[in-house]
């Protein structure tokens, strides 16, 4: 059993190794665990292993069905719906996370430099993030209305934003941006407030200023909360569904339907539980892998 | 240092910072000034830019006609539930990590933390069946359940209560306190930041949570606001400005909570983001 006081601490706080009081054993620790550790038992773990399970057998979405050993994956494999499904989650994440990332780190520093309209100006770019999605989409449906929308009236446009292969994916990514990029300002804006203002003098002495500065100090100092921002988004836009499928439905012609919603249609509407555990299953080894390879990345780089 | 020429593009700069802000928050803007519209205004060519009359009808009306109120109780109450119990589990959980001795103590964190690497979405399929073994689709319970298992706010909690200084629990242990007065009258007094950023940030998510919701229930009067919204748009058509009047009424709460706690918001996501403990 690990010591919970580090040396350290034990040397401030005086108490001589050896005299510190038999700490209570398991009993309570258990109580306090249980109501925790029974949820997360039963809402997560058992989930996982009922996944597993699940993608082995040919299954409804209520009855298990024989078990068919790993059928599942070998149709999954060569199913040319599912392989679409994942280029369109890969388009969504090529057109949604660099921008987020870069724009969010652009708003922080806009908005780093304000001082008495700084909150308010920070509340205009994050107020997006805090809504439900279903609001943001209802905005913007409205704005992209083809016969009445704003975007129709301002530049006289009839192009159905949404129903359209060439134009639903970025328009989907670009309604995305508008609704996430806030948060990414708020990480950007505590990562640039961890940059000491002597660091900045120090480099005006020596005539550093402007983008020299940006180039030198900012993007280097602020490069860990790119890392994370950049880490967080890449993987939040795998998980993408509902903004596709509430503004395209996975249209038209299945051109935005991603992993999830494939997973979704056939779970829930194809009522084969079977195969779409196959695929969520696919779906977690998909996000377990892009975070192993960006964090091997990462590290390299560091 | 600071000329008039600095002076002047430091204007500039703040100017158009203000500038594009407002232009990023038009949108929210522009879905107000709808739902103060007429129908008739709201679609009238060329664009009315405000409402020349202003009008409170499409609150009215869809205060009166559709779900809305029902989607809002739901909503009020399944997240207040989930923030609770998200709290009280998560908070009991720390305070045994981070303070009382047991066997396969690290190894049980460790796996809590190996936790937050499965995604949720993941589990959908299997969730559902046990909800349905459970009888709670379509239910409250269905709704909350699976939405108060959160490692991420044990993790924050714990690393809250590490920082606690021993002295404290030390000299209430000697006072012959238990283990639960301790939590209770030394621990959450002082945990007054951590509490509101966890709470504050569940409550946002549950509020938010579009995808549980969605997959467990299977009837109108037992939707939450973000999944009843995505059934206005079917049902009012081509009135925009009730639609937009649902959208607004459905993102209040969340934008005055925002407004009202910004601060605490704002700490609240980078607390739980990591980026500031």
């Amino acid at each position: 059993m690990r010591d919970t006081i580090p040396p350290q601490a034990r040397a401030q706080t005086g108490i001589p190794r050896g005299t510190r009081r038999r700490t209570p054993g398991g009993p309570i620790a258990l109580l306090m665990l249980a109501p925790f550790l029974i949820a997360y038992l039963l809402f997560f773990v058992f989930p996982i292993g009922r996944a597993v399970q699940l993608s082995l057998t040919q299954s409804s979405l209520t009855e298990t069905g024989p078990f068919v050993g790993l059928s599942n994956y070998v149709q999954l494999a060569g199913d040319p719906d599912f392989w679409a499904s994942v280029l369109h989650t890969g388009q969504f994440a090529l057109y949604t996370v660099i921008p987020v990332t870069l724009l969010g780190m652009l708003m922080a520093l806009a908005v780093n430099r304000l001082v008495r309209a700084r909150n308010f100006a920070q509340a205009l770019f994050f107020l997006p993030f805090v809504l439900p999605v279903s609001v943001v989409t209802l905005l913007w449906q409205w704005i992209l209305n083809s016969s009445f929308g704003l975007v129709h009236n301002l530049f006289g446009t009839d192009i159905a934003w949404f129903g359209e292969p060439a134009t639903a994916m970025p328009m989907v990514a670009l309604v995305t941006v508008w609704w996430t990029v806030g948060f990414n300002m708020l990480l950007f804006l505590a990562g640039l407030q961890n940059i000491s203002r002597e660091v900045y003098e120090a480099a005006q002495l020596d005539g550093a200023q402007g983008w020299t500065a940006f180039r030198t100090i900012t993007w280097p100092l602020l490069w860990p909360v790119t890392t994370l921002v950049f880490t967080l988004q890449l993987i939040a836009s795998l998980k993408i569904f509902a903004q596709v499928y509430i503004l395209t439905g996975g249209g038209p012609f299945n051109s935005t339907q991603v992993v999830l919603q494939y997973m979704y249609n056939t779970a829930f509407q194809n009522l084969d539980a079977g195969y779409a555990s196959a695929i969520a299953v696919a779906f977690f080894l998909i996000i377990l892998l892009v975070s192993l390879v960006q964090a091997a990345l990462l590290r390299g780089r560091s | 240092m600071t000329g008039p020429g600095n002076r002047a593009w430091a204007a500039v700069a703040t100017g158009s910072t203000l500038l594009l802000g407002a232009l990023w928050a038009f949108p929210l803007l522009w879905a107000v000034l709808t739902a103060l519209k007429t129908e008739e205004q709201a679609v009238a060519q060329p664009v009315q830019w405000l409402p020349t009359t202003p009008t409170f009808t499409a609150f009215r009306d869809v205060l009166t006609l559709g779900d809305l109120p029902r989607w809002f109780l739901n909503s009020a109450l399944t997240s207040l539930v989930i923030t609770l119990a998200t709290v009280v589990l998560a908070a009991l959980a720390a305070y045994a990590f981070s303070q009382l001795q047991f066997r396969g103590k690290n190894l049980l964190f460790w796996v809590f933390l190996a936790g937050i690497m499965v995604p949720f979405e993941a589990l959908l399929i299997p969730l559902f069946r046990l909800m349905n073994d459970l009888g709670s689709v379509n239910t409250y319970a269905g709704i909350i359940l699976p939405q108060i298992v959160s490692p991420v706010a044990v993790y924050v909690f714990k690393g809250f209560f590490d920082q606690v200084p021993k002295e404290l629990r030390e000299a209430a242990v000697v006072d012959g306190a238990s283990e639960w007065r301790i939590l209770w009258n030394v621990f959450v007094p002082l945990s007054g930041t951590v509490l509101w950023a966890i709470g504050i940030v569940t409550f946002i998510a549950a509020w938010n949570n579009f995808l549980w919701p969605f997959i467990i229930t299977t009837s109108p009067e037992m939707m939450t606001i973000p999944l009843g919204l995505t059934q206005v748009q079917d049902a009012y058509g081509l009135r925009f400005a009730r639609t937009m009047a649902t959208a607004v009424l459905g993102g209040l709460p969340v934008v005055l909570a925002y407004l009202i706690f910004q601060r605490r918001v704002t700490e609240g996501f980078l607390t739980v983001t990591g980026v500031k403990g």
